[in-house]
């Protein structure tokens, strides 16, 4: 996807590179729309666990982003948040056979999780606000955008967490063995506390670039 | 806004309905199509993926073994040899070493936990009357917490040498297996939990105790059955 830059100016269209990018920074779900809070806090607490329930949500946002908005002229208003629900919940299905097998280690650590990412607010909100009004192209990459920012979000609470309260990255020790660790972190607490670190950098840097 | 309402009921509503219902059939249908062929697709891999950490649990909870013997329970309390198919029916592993001696019979227990029903294996030595090994093979336990169950080493420790010892007749377990909180543990027979995962700890203990007490006095009392390695050992 390069830049197009006939397109430059005409900020009334923007470009599928905007769209993507919008989700990625500018509109990330978790710390500018500060939705999908469930498994953001519940599943962040180590980065391995946050990596897997963020590729198994843009899977999910990417699909059904794309089906949606093939339907769009076909399913009536009167039925289509049914419809939509429908739609997610066969591809979160879909995904959590395989991520059972892919892995039976994998699917015991993210548990209950997978079968809720039905009901994350993301997925549905991307449906309604942009997949079921835009073109299939734009829809998926829009969902690709959306879902990489949750990516990004969650593992940036979940390395936080990890490294913290555990004293590792992705299981890997980072801290000499005399490490105390901040046990907090990766119970709930931690969760609320890294969110909120996270949030005031985000604003801190958007405030600065707004004054500026 | 104009007066006319989009949603009047008028000779509209009935082609109305018939969209609304077409939409939610077809897409109906076209999600199940998808969800039965991911579950066909994924099923045999997913049967065998298990099928497989089962085996290397077995192996982990019996320490030295080299072979295993699948045995099922009969309605009438025997153990006889199974090909272990048939998953509704209580099934037992048992562990030979190289020179096809008994080394322990590994079994499974089921049981309710914090967040969904725990799935255990553990491992009993008849010779010397204690559960040598365990291992969890499904729990929804909350990540971080309740999980630990199955990384603390200091609550592992408690399935090395769990006391399940016999009565004199062998028919009951003298001392049922009980959980205990962390740091007051006496007792061999006695499980030590954890630090903050106080119900995933409590509800293993509980679930050991209940299966040794009923099926620890079968198993000894029939251990001629697991003497010799079944014809469809596998390796």
């Amino acid at each position: 996807m390069s830049p197009e830059i006939k397109n430059i100016g005409l900020k009334e269209t923007p470009t599928s590179t905007d769209e993507f990018i919008k989700g990625l920074w500018k509109e990330n779900p978790v710390f500018v729309q500060v939705i999908g809070m469930c498994p953001t806090l519940a599943v962040s607490n180590s980065a391995k666990n946050a990596l897997a329930m963020g590729l198994a949500t843009a899977f999910v946002l990417v699909m059904s982003n794309v089906l949606i908005s093939s339907l769009r002229n076909f399913i009536p208003k009167q039925v289509r948040i049914a419809s939509y629900i429908l739609i997610i919940a066969t591809f979160v299905t879909m995904v959590d056979y395989s991520i059972q097998a892919i892995s039976v280690d994998l699917h015991k650590n993210l548990g209950a999780f997978i079968s809720l990412i039905v009901v994350n607010c993301i997925i549905l909100s991307r449906a309604e606000a942009f997949a079921s009004k835009n073109t299939v192209w734009k829809s998926g990459i829009d969902g690709l955008g959306m879902g990489l920012g949750f990516v990004f979000a969650l593992f940036c609470l979940g390395s936080v967490r990890e490294v913290l309260g555990n004293g590792s990255l992705f299981g890997i020790p980072v801290f000499p063995e005399s490490f105390q660790e901040w046990i907090v972190m990766i119970l709930p607490a931690g969760g609320f506390f890294t969110l909120a670190s996270w949030l005031l950098l985000f604003n801190y840097f958007k405030l600065k670039k707004a004054k500026s | 806004m104009s007066e006319s309402n989009i949603l009047s009921p008028g000779p509209q509503t009935n082609d109305g309905s018939k969209k609304m219902l077409i939409a939610m059939v077809g897409i109906g249908v076209v999600c199940a199509l998808l969800i039965v062929f991911s579950y066909e697709g994924t099923f045999g891999r997913i049967e065998k993926l298990k099928a497989e950490a089962l085996e290397q649990a077995v192996f982990k909870v019996l320490p030295g073994i080299t072979k295993t013997g699948i045995f099922e329970l009969t309605p009438d309390g025997k153990f006889i040899p199974s090909d272990g198919k048939d998953r509704t029916k209580t099934l037992v592993y048992a562990g030979y070493d190289d020179q096809n001696s008994l080394k322990g019979i590994a079994i499974e227990a089921s049981g309710q936990g914090y967040a969904d029903i725990l799935k255990v294996l553990y491992g009993y030595d008849p010779a010397t009357q204690t559960i040598v090994g365990f291992y969890v093979l499904e729990s929804k336990e909350t990540p971080g917490l309740g999980d630990k169950i199955e990384k603390d080493e200091n609550f592992l420790a408690n399935f090395n040498g769990l006391s399940v010892a016999l009565s004199e007749d062998f028919t009951t377990v003298i001392n049922k297996v009980v959980p205990v909180k962390f740091g007051t543990k006496i007792n061999p027979w006695e499980v030590e939990g954890i630090t903050g995962a106080t119900i995933s700890s409590r509800a293993i203990g509980n679930i050991i105790g209940e299966s040794t007490e009923t099926i620890i006095p079968m198993i000894y009392q029939q251990q001629e059955s697991f003497k010799s390695v079944p014809k469809p050992a596998t390796k």
